[in-house]
């Protein structure tokens, strides 16, 4: 019997029961189509992350108080002081790793613009504020040294905030009301991709000398961030900045630091090992379901072959080999597996171009390989064990099965 | 006529001398043993068939001669004896060859018809050579003449559900001989059947052993075995009688002929 033959057998038998075969081929397509999609979230997410990383760019340090008093230690305020330390030691070279520092205060106040109003996170800093922290200007410009200096009522907005007070009027030129006091819009930021991390998109950002003269006060600073001369001298700058700070804070112990000084990708390497675990449990069900579809495909696959014993006592009587037997229903169930799985892997194709949960899906070659050798290899073993057993039956018994 | 019925024997066996039986069984027994009984279905029988014979096995429900037909079909196995098929010991035959004399010497026609639901009359004909490797357009023109045997070629496309009783016996008769077997083995082939359809089968099968067929019909009733030329009656495994009917009426053959 030709191969062809065989193909046309299978085919006639699927074909002999459609209902069973469409069931089948949806439970395979289930299966396959989940582990790819479900694998395509995790990883899009895992490299939403990473581009996140790259995008912020790992050459910035962030320096936080750590806000609590430890051992001897009062609690320590970042104060402007401490990154005038930090500046002076970067311009007099006992700090060269160290490109530039970044002090920042923030708090909440009001942003109005005509009848619009909203709450928004207002951070005050430097005019290097932008480059350190690759945030750009995409309408407008930023603030300069010189508007710091003089403590100009200047602001820039994040997309979103200027979206919900402007709509889509052009907000560079206006002015913006915040707390009571009327600010010059200079610029608005560059959209950023705000998935996982903290982003600018809804904050205000202004001379850091006019935030504590108008709204946040002469106290402490949030944050101090550095920008340090390449991505290679991050740990340089770190140590460089940790030792500024112990010897303005007259710390002798590094276990009784008061400050934390962190990479932004440190934080960021925390949200992707988050992303792992995701993207791992995404799998894990994913391959549940796939083993789901698998067992259904088995019981069918039983099912057809019991069914089919009498059939097969009959093919014997006239002169059909054990292979014969066996091509067909394993040809029966390839194709069945086959086809379930390529639609599978058409509809997590599709299903990819569409954003879940805020994720683009990334198809991965190897999830879809996966998916659909494993599928064929149910249909293959779980097909084949059957009709191999009834196709050894002596042609008798397996006529005298009803 | 057809090419069916006109190639009546496969190629020759060079070994085989013109005289081979079709049919050589010698000492056959079947024992059922399941441990607590021992059924003895088939117990010790000898029997010889020439070809063109036509031979009804006659018996009670329970006297072996199922058994013996599903191991004349070399569907069942004996437990003991020896069994020569048109010359071969089918003992010493592997699966594979064994598969090849269901295919190529023998044409099987079953009680309850056996035919594939899922399949076309002409398919369920085409069936045995798709098995013997038969070229599509080959087994095509063979199933219509087969079917043309049995006076069904109207009816190739239909499936076995949209059949009578005897039109779907009919189709296994024209499957049974598209091959041309050396033996067409019956299996009450006529038990399902209505009184007409019974004669319509049985003209058939005095057609084919008119044009030389062999012919062994296992059957029960006596007006069934009445058309064979001869009767062997078993009786609890055993072959007690076996004789030969008076010669048959020349119109039988005349219209089988045709």
């Amino acid at each position: 019997m030709s191969s062809v033959e065989i193909v046309r057998s299978a085919l006639r038998g699927m074909n002999a029961n459609k209902l069973r075969s469409v069931l089948t081929l949806l439970g395979v397509l289930i299966g396959v189509g989940s582990v790819i999609l479900l694998v395509g979230v995790g990883q899009g997410s895992a490299s939403a992350v990473s581009e996140q990383i790259g995008a912020l760019g790992s050459s910035t340090l962030t320096i936080r108080s750590s806000g609590v008093s430890s051992g001897a230690l009062r609690y320590q305020n970042l104060t402007t002081s401490v990154a005038d330390a930090l500046t002076t030691a970067s311009e007099d070279g006992t700090a060269p790793s160290i490109a530039a520092v970044v002090p920042q205060v923030s708090t909440s106040s009001t942003a109005t613009f005509g009848t619009e109003s909203t709450t928004a996170t207002v951070i005050g800093t430097t005019a290097s504020y932008f480059d350190a922290t690759s945030v750009e200007v995409a309408q407008g410009t930023g603030f300069t040294e010189n508007d710091v200096e003089t403590s100009r009522r200047v602001v820039v907005l994040g997309s979103e905030l200027a979206e919900t007070l402007f709509d889509t009027a052009d907000p560079v030129g206006q002015t913006v009301i915040i707390g009571s006091t009327p600010y010059f819009v200079d610029g608005v930021m560059q959209t950023q991709d705000s998935s996982g991390i903290e982003s600018t998109n809804s904050n205000i950002v202004m001379p850091i000398t006019r935030a504590q003269q108008s709204i946040s006060g002469y106290g402490d600073l949030s944050t101090i961030v550095i920008k340090a001369t390449s991505d290679d001298t991050v740990d340089l700058a770190k140590a460089e900045a940790t030792a500024v700070l112990d010897s303005v804070f007259k710390i002798t112990d590094s276990s009784d630091e008061a400050f934390t000084v962190s990479s932004q990708t440190q934080l960021l390497s925390t949200q992707e090992s988050t992303t792992t675990t995701f993207a791992a449990m995404l799998t894990a069900v994913a391959c549940l379901s796939l083993i789901v579809g698998g067992i259904g495909v088995t019981n069918i696959m039983l099912v057809t072959v019991t069914e089919r014993t009498r059939e097969i006592g009959i093919r014997k009587a006239l002169g059909a080999t054990r292979g014969a037997i066996l091509g067909q229903f394993l040809v029966e169930a390839t194709l069945l597996s086959l086809l379930g799985g390529l639609l599978g892997v058409l509809g997590a194709v599709i299903g990819s171009r569409f954003s879940i949960m805020g994720i683009e899906p990334q198809i991965v070659g190897s999830s879809v390989v996966l998916a659909l050798g494993v599928s064929l290899g149910i249909g293959i073993f779980f097909g084949g064990y059957p009709a191999a057993r009834a196709s050894r039956l002596r042609p008798v018994e397996a006529l005298r099965h009803e | 006529m057809t090419t069916v019925l006109d190639d009546d024997t496969q190629p020759l066996d060079p070994l085989s001398v013109p005289a081979t039986p079709v049919l050589d069984v010698r000492d056959v027994h079947k024992i059922y043993d399941d441990g607590v009984q021992q059924v003895r279905a088939v117990d010790g029988v000898d029997l010889l068939v020439e070809r063109g014979e036509y031979v009804a096995i006659m018996g009670a429900s329970g006297s072996g001669k199922s058994t013996m037909m599903n191991i004349l079909g070399c569907l069942d196995v004996p437990t003991s004896g020896e069994y020569y098929l048109d010359g071969i010991d089918v003992a010493s035959l592997g699966e594979r060859q064994l598969s090849r004399v269901r295919n190529q010497d023998i044409g099987f026609v079953f009680q309850a018809f056996n035919l594939i639901p899922s399949m076309t009359a002409r398919a369920n004909v085409e069936l045995p050579m798709l098995y013997a490797g038969v070229p599509a357009a080959e087994r095509r023109e063979r199933a219509r003449a087969a079917l043309e045997v049995v006076g069904l070629d109207q009816r190739a496309n239909h499936r076995p559900n949209a059949l009578s009783g005897g039109q779907q016996q009919r189709v296994a008769v024209a499957r049974s001989l598209v091959n041309a077997p050396a033996l067409i083995l019956a299996d009450e082939p006529t038990g399902n059947l209505d009184t007409r359809s019974t004669h319509e089968v049985l003209d058939i099968f005095d057609q084919l052993n008119g044009l030389g067929r062999t012919i062994v019909l296992i059957t029960h009733e006596d007006e069934v075995a009445e058309r064979a030329r001869r009767v062997v009656r078993m009786r609890d495994g055993k072959i007690v009688s076996d004789a030969r009917n008076a010669p048959r009426a020349a119109a039988h053959l005349a219209g089988g002929a045709r």
